[in-house]
Parts: C-alpha cells; structure tokens; sequence
C-alpha cells in the first residue's frame, strides 16, 4: 500500500468527493493543490470564485482588491456578512477562506491593480481570474497575461447578462487561444454607452457566473475536460438563454498579433478615456455647494444620472439624464452658475464638455466626485451605491 | 426572417424587446433594417462611419463575423444574429 505524502489524512477526507471522480481523480486534485490562482476582484464575481477554489482545494490563491466591505454589497457578494462591514475586502476573505480550508495558503494585495504592480502580482501565479468591474483593468489584466503567458479566465456581469471564456491558454498542441483584445479591440467610450449610464445587476447572477468561472478555472488548472478558450460563453438570465460562440486571434491584436504595438503595459485609464478631460473644468466640492445654499447664492443643480439611479437617492435637483443632454441642454439657465452632477463626477463631466462644445455654455460648474461625495461629505442620512 | 438577439444595454431603445425578427439576406441589410425599425439603437451599435462599434462582437449564429464574410455574411431566415457588446460589471464611474 503506498501512502500519499501530498495530502494529509484529513485533505483526503476533505476531498474524497473529488478523488472518486472518474476522469478526475488523485491526480487533478494534486494539480490543484500545486497550482496558485491570482483573483483579481473580490466582488459579486470574486465570491463564488473564491469560495470554490478555496473549497476544491487550489494550493495557492491571491485576493487583488483594494475595497471595504459595504451593505450594498451584501445581496451579491456571498463571501462577506454583516459583521464584515468596513472591513477591507481581501481581510474579510482571507479569514473566511482560510475558515473553509486551513490546507490552503491565501496571499492578499489591498491595493488596486495598476500599471505599476500588475507585472510583478500577475508573475507569481498560474492562472488569472478576472472579476473586475471596469474596462481599465480588463484591459490590464489582459494584457499582463498576454505578456507574463498566463491564462486569463474571464467572465464578467451587467444586470441580467453574463459572459465567460478563457483567453490566453495554450492548448496541448502548444497554440495559444485568443485573448480579450482578439474579441473586444477598443474599449466603450465612458459616458456614451448605455452600460456606463446605468448600472447594477441581478444579485444571483454572479453567483451563477462567478460559479462558471471557478469550474473554468479548475478545469484549466488540471486539464479536465475542453476549457472555453477560442469559445464565447453568454447568459441571459431573464430568457433563460445560453450560447456559446466561437472566437479567433486577430492579427491586427497590438498585443500579440502579427505586428505588436504593445510590449509593455500601458496607461489603462488614458487607453479607455477614462482620463480623456482636454481642459480644465470648473468644480464645486460638497462643502463650498453648502456654503452657496447657506450664503443664498443664485444657482442650479442638474443631475445627469439615470432615472431610476435619482429615484433611487437625490438631492432635490432636476434630472437631465447624460444620454438626453445633447436635445435637452439648450432648456439649462445660461444667467446663473449651473452645478451639474452624477454618481461619481465623471458622467458630469463628460454632460459639461457636451454642453460647453454644442452650446457655448460657460457657467458650468462640476460637483467634485457627485452624489456618493456630496453624501459622504456633508454626512448626510441618505443610501449610496 | 431571421432573429436578432438585442444585449441588456440595448434594449430600451428596442421598446425591451430581446429578439428582434429582422428580414434582410446579408448582415448589412439586417442591420440597416433593424436600425430603420429602431432609430434610436443607431448611434449606440454604429460608428459614424456606420460600421458597428469594435466593443461590439456581431455573431451569425456561433460565429463572429469577422470570421465569416463580415457585413457580407449571408443570413438565412433561420439564422440568428447575436450582437455582444464587452461589459465590464455593475461599477459605475
């Protein structure tokens, strides 16, 4: 009889359930207790992401994130509760996994992914989950990958619709799959696309997809099954409808196609226009608004966000919705100074550029970081998101 | 006439409707037909120059476009049309 010198008594009773798998076995679970998975993002997706690779026993598992837990976060992000509140995220994760597995080693970053650290992170791990929430870091997480030759699995959420593949992977002939630039070149102008003016998302659904993602992780750690990779997986949660598509490398990838243009990692947020603010604007803070509404000042207030994120929580003001500005904009007073706001002061932003080229205004003033700031600043008893 | 699938982000400019019946032999007279029945869906799935956004995949059934014969790619009144724009989560900035 021999004796397995890599699990202890008590991981094979853990992962008996595992072992007795056919076309599974000892010798996928000894894959993943070898392996080291990068999670970037403990969110909605983060979650189930984390609680079954910890639970399936990945060896190795890094938390990227640089949040503190919120209540807003609770109705999808399973892996924190109440008592969690404040706390940073990759803390609260730390100590819950560790809970579920103590046979596993959690590294934590509290830092967000940057430019700056992204190489060194991503380089000390076998593969990549993707669950960020914004199109700077996919496009950082994916081209690190490209670049470290990691596989990236991806998968990402909006209201009711889910996405999942696996880019990056080399398959057992040695040809590497497509990536996200393969399928996705350039990323949404910020502000005039539907899916940056409005938001939120079905708390069950990245449960569903997270969960896709974490089988997409394993099955790419021991080499079960065909991964997604050259495949597009999507889901709809409302018609109940999946497909799954086929996708290919692009030569003109500036990544790794045929003629590369990017060799290092870039400024993501520049890349997606995140920063694209030509001209200085002017801005108002949370608390010199106060002083105007104290002193009596003559002025306007109009929010730009979406109408069901002002019923949501408002400050009284009128809503002119960023996607109606450019019809809208001629009805705003021109004869007193006009304060335009959003969620975060980006969407206001971009309002004002949109009002000061198409109609000349210049008594525009932008509130400095939107509702959630002016909420916060002046502590006021309203709900943020 | 074949089934155009509408994304999320989409549909309130499609009156909430998530499959659009759309006649049309070739993806260019599908997009032209479905953008003449809602206007409003035009400068979100375009460019200006009238090519569809690059964050925007057109699928003909499993496949891309890309991989097919682009706008040419025929289209049978069985086909469906899948149009997939990158979506990057709930965070709004």
């Amino acid at each position: 009889m021999t004796q397995n010198t890599l699990f202890s008594k008590e991981e094979l009773a853990r992962y008996n359930r595992h072992i007795i798998i056919p076309g599974f076995g000892m010798e996928a679970q000894e894959k993943l207790k070898k392996s080291s998975v990068l999670v970037v993002g403990a969110g909605g997706l983060g979650s189930p992401v984390l609680l079954y690779l910890a639970a399936a026993g990945v060896g190795h598992i890094g938390i990227v994130d640089c949040d503190v837990v919120d209540d807003s976060n609770l109705h999808r992000q399973v892996l924190f509760g109440i008592e969690e509140v404040g706390i940073p995220k990759t803390e609260a994760a730390k100590k819950r996994l560790l809970s579920l597995n103590p046979h596993i080693t959690i590294t934590v970053y509290n830092t967000q992914l940057t430019s700056q650290n992204a190489m060194e992170i991503i380089g000390g791990y076998d593969v990549v989950a993707d669950g960020t929430d914004n199109f700077p870091t996919r496009y950082l997480v994916n081209d690190a990958c490209v670049l470290l030759n990691k596989p990236n699995v991806y998968a990402s959420i909006f209201q009711f619709e889910g996405q999942v593949s696996v880019f990056n992977q080399v398959n057992e002939q040695g040809v590497r799959g497509p990536n996200y630039r393969d399928l996705f070149p350039t990323p949404p102008d910020p502000g005039a696309v539907p899916n940056c003016s409005e938001a939120g998302v079905l708390g069950v659904l990245p449960g569903i997809i997270g969960s896709l993602q974490a089988l997409e992780v394993i099955k790419v750690i021991t080499n079960v099954g065909d991964s997604l990779s050259g495949r597009f997986f999507t889901f709809d949660a409302l018609s109940f409808e999946s497909r799954t598509f086929n996708i290919s490398k692009n030569p003109a990838n500036p990544v790794n196609g045929e003629n590369p243009t990017i060799k290092e990692l870039i400024d993501y947020e520049q890349f997606c226009g995140v920063k694209a603010i030509e001209k200085p604007l002017k801005e108002v803070s949370p608390i010199d608004l106060q002083d105007w509404q104290e002193q009596g000042l003559d002025f306007q207030i109009i929010d730009v966000r979406e109408a069901d994120e002002y019923d949501y929580v408002n400050i009284g003001t009128e809503l002119i919705p960023l996607s109606t500005i450019s019809v809208l904009g001629g009805t705003i007073d021109r004869n007193t100074r006009v304060v335009v706001m959003c969620k975060s002061g980006m969407r206001s932003a971009k309002a004002i550029r949109i009002l000061e080229d198409k109609y000349g205004f210049n008594n525009l003033y932008n509130l400095e970081g939107g509702i959630i700031n002016y909420i916060n600043e002046l502590e006021l008893d309203l709900p943020t998101y | 006439m074949a089934t155009v699938i509408i994304p999320t982000p989409l549909r309130k400019f499609t009156g909430n409707s998530a499959k659009i019946n759309v006649s049309g032999n070739d993806v260019s007279e599908i997009i032209a037909n479905l953008v003449h029945q809602y206007p409003d869906v035009q400068k979100h799935l375009l460019d200006p120059s009238g090519s569809v956004r690059s964050f925007i995949n057109v699928f003909v059934d499993e496949d891309d476009i890309r991989n097919l014969q682009y706008n040419h790619t025929h289209v049978e009144t069985r086909s469906v049309i899948s149009i997939v724009p990158a979506i990057a989560g709930g965070n709004l900035i």
